[in-house]
């Protein structure tokens, strides 16, 4: 067997008095569609942002491709071919869809500050092939007819699509999706899981906090459960349905 | 893409156009207040795209452009005659570096070469506005202001605290500068129309870095921190390296309007180092619309001029100040914005309805 894209070592986090992520431990394979879901405040979305470094651990180690990033500050996690998507959708309100499509591809140019300001002539091309690479994947969302429209004036739905575009213009390895199907109606969500496999076809592992239950064993090839920070449960979708204590937590002690 | 140097080409037109008026109209000596104008504009040029496009305020552009002006100022003034047996006085001599003359009553004058002063004071401000940006633009909103603030409350206090430095009085008998072969930087009616439009142009070329900047890989990156910095952090912008580097970018900017205008108006003093002159900037910015270059430019050169001319009286730094109070309430997002004129009815509306 590979060794797995990422690994996650004994991850701990705390916000004073509370534990928010303890001990984790769990590997993702290449090329799998691995899901972490647990009741509200189970410490997924903080386990998500010590992963893409956005916050701190206080110990433990993340190792990406065979790298230790642990402790690396997001934007070089990024860099690393790390990308992800907000549980409350963070596009750039002040440009368009295509231009926020283009800020995702701002890791795989190159052009700096005094280039851009005297028009250097390789940055023409890099621009040009930013802006088709961004144009390439708007529709491959099927969002193509977006590209004029300002960010903040799309459906929900839309911005969700235009997050996870702009995130594959990283060209990312991993990609981390923090609840993509939240606030969309089953329609959509239905969707959503035909997109996340056809991007997992793309060779891009996806690791995705979930809260909708079957997209969630619909789509993973694996699945992590926390509860109060702690990882209670993980295995095939069809064992954690079985698993005694992940029903404890969701049902209550009465059904376990 | 076509028309992406409209603006440009309009302002240019405009700088010609109005030269060609006043030579008309005998009121060329307007030329000396818009060639000042001019290099105010400079700064709110560099200015816009940090506040209006990255989002990050400074209230201490008049720091920078007093650096400028004041570097440019003491190091072509100081005399280095006296001091010429030193070692780097003696470099600087036998380089060329320095250059002799005799000032008003016949003395030895030596002084360091204006381009080097210029060149040293475009570095003094990009240095200090390195070691001040980096602590100072983690911070955001009105934290970021209070601390640019503070920062200019240092530079005028120190100024005006030291005495090489002219103190109360400034400096002046600051030489004149060659910015190019036959165009001179200095005052007087001889080379008006020629600093008129090496002053303009340089703001042309100003308004052209920033414009081609803001739609560029950089611009974008710089929009994206103004949009949401942890999502651009996420798409692997280094937010903290683009910030401190744009910073930088309109110290320069200021720092060089400041050296040049010492050198027309032949000195400087400390009111150019003043809180008013960043608040100024700041209003400025704020009425032509945060993010509009072209909206900026418009107000700099209208408000500066008339402020020059002393239209405004002893109510000069209160229409600054009014103009940011009426920006703030009526149209945060600059004048052009439809939403101003919404917001304007609705503040009537509601006046008489109380």
């Amino acid at each position: 067997m590979t060794t797995p894209l990422l690994q996650v070592r004994q991850l701990n986090r705390r916000f004073g008095g509370l534990h928010a992520v303890k001990d984790i431990c769990f590997d993702v394979q290449r090329q799998h569609i691995k899901a972490v879901i647990g009741p509200n405040g189970a410490g997924k979305t903080t386990l998500f942002n010590l992963i893409a470094g956005a916050l701190p651990a206080d110990g433990g180690e993340v190792i990406f491709g065979g790298r230790s990033i642990s402790n690396w500050p997001a934007h070089r996690v990024a860099g690393a071919g790390l990308a992800r998507t907000f549980q409350n959708v963070k596009l750039f309100g002040n440009m368009n869809v295509l231009e926020n499509v283009m800020v995702g591809g701002h890791v795989r140019s190159h052009a700096g500050m005094l280039a851009g300001m005297f028009r250097a002539p390789h940055t023409r091309r890099e621009e040009a092939r930013i802006r088709d690479r961004a144009g390439e994947l708007l529709d491959l969302l099927d969002i193509a007819g977006l590209a004029d429209r300002p960010a903040g004036a799309l459906a929900f739905g839309q911005q969700r699509a235009v997050e996870i575009a702009r995130a594959l213009a990283l060209e990312p390895q991993l990609l981390l999706l923090d609840e993509p199907a939240a606030g969309l109606n089953r329609h959509e969500t239905g969707r959503l899981g035909d997109l996340i496999r056809k991007i997992r076809a793309l060779n891009i592992t996806i690791l995705l906090v979930e809260h909708d239950m079957s997209l969630v064993m619909d789509i993973s090839d694996e699945i992590v459960v926390l509860s109060f920070g702690e990882k209670i449960a993980e295995g095939r979708p069809a064992e954690i349905q079985r698993h005694p204590e992940v029903i404890r937590v969701y049902l209550g002690d009465d059904h376990a | 893409m076509p028309g992406r140097y409209t603006p440009l080409l309009i302002l240019s037109a405009l700088v010609v156009g109005l030269q060609l008026a006043t030579a008309a109209t005998g009121t060329s000596y307007y030329l000396t207040q818009l060639t000042m104008t001019a290099y105010y504009t400079l700064v709110v040029v560099g200015l816009c795209i940090l506040m209006g496009y990255a989002g990050q305020i400074s209230l201490g552009h008049a720091g920078f452009f007093a650096i400028g002006g004041y570097t440019t100022a003491f190091l072509t003034t100081f005399n280095l005659a006296p001091h010429a047996q030193q070692p780097v006085a003696a470099l600087l001599l036998r380089t060329g570096l320095a250059v002799s003359s005799r000032d008003l009553y016949g003395a030895a004058l030596t002084t360091l070469h204006p381009g080097l002063a210029f060149l040293c004071a475009l570095a003094l401000a990009a240095g200090v506005a390195v070691l001040i940006g980096i602590p100072v633009l983690r911070l955001k909103g009105h934290y970021l202001a209070m601390a640019t603030l503070g920062f200019g409350l240092i530079v005028y206090r120190v100024v005006l605290g030291t005495p090489a430095l002219g103190a109360a009085d400034g400096l002046s008998d600051v030489p004149a500068f060659v910015l190019a072969p036959g165009v001179k930087i200095t005052g007087g009616a001889a080379g008006r129309i020629a600093n008129y439009y090496a002053a303009w142009g340089l703001v042309i070329l100003g308004a052209l870095l920033v414009l081609n900047l803001m739609q560029s890989r950089a611009g974008r990156a710089l929009a994206a921190i103004h949009g949401n910095e942890s999502a651009a952090q996420a798409l692997g912008i280094n937010t903290a390296a683009f910030k401190l580097r744009l910073f930088v970018f309109s110290a320069i900017l200021a720092a060089a309007a400041g050296a040049l205008l010492t050198h027309y108006t032949g000195g400087i003093g400390p009111s150019e180092a003043g809180i008013m002159k960043s608040v100024r900037y700041v209003a400025i910015v704020a009425v032509g619309g945060m993010a509009n270059l072209w909206g900026t430019i418009g107000a700099s050169a209208l408000l500066n001029f008339l402020s020059l001319r002393g239209y405004f009286g002893i109510y000069d730094d209160a229409v600054f100040g009014g103009c940011l109070v009426g920006m703030m309430l009526f149209a945060p997002q600059g004048l052009r914005a439809r939403a101003t004129f919404d917001r304007l009815r609705a503040w009537v509306r509601g006046r008489r309805r109380t």
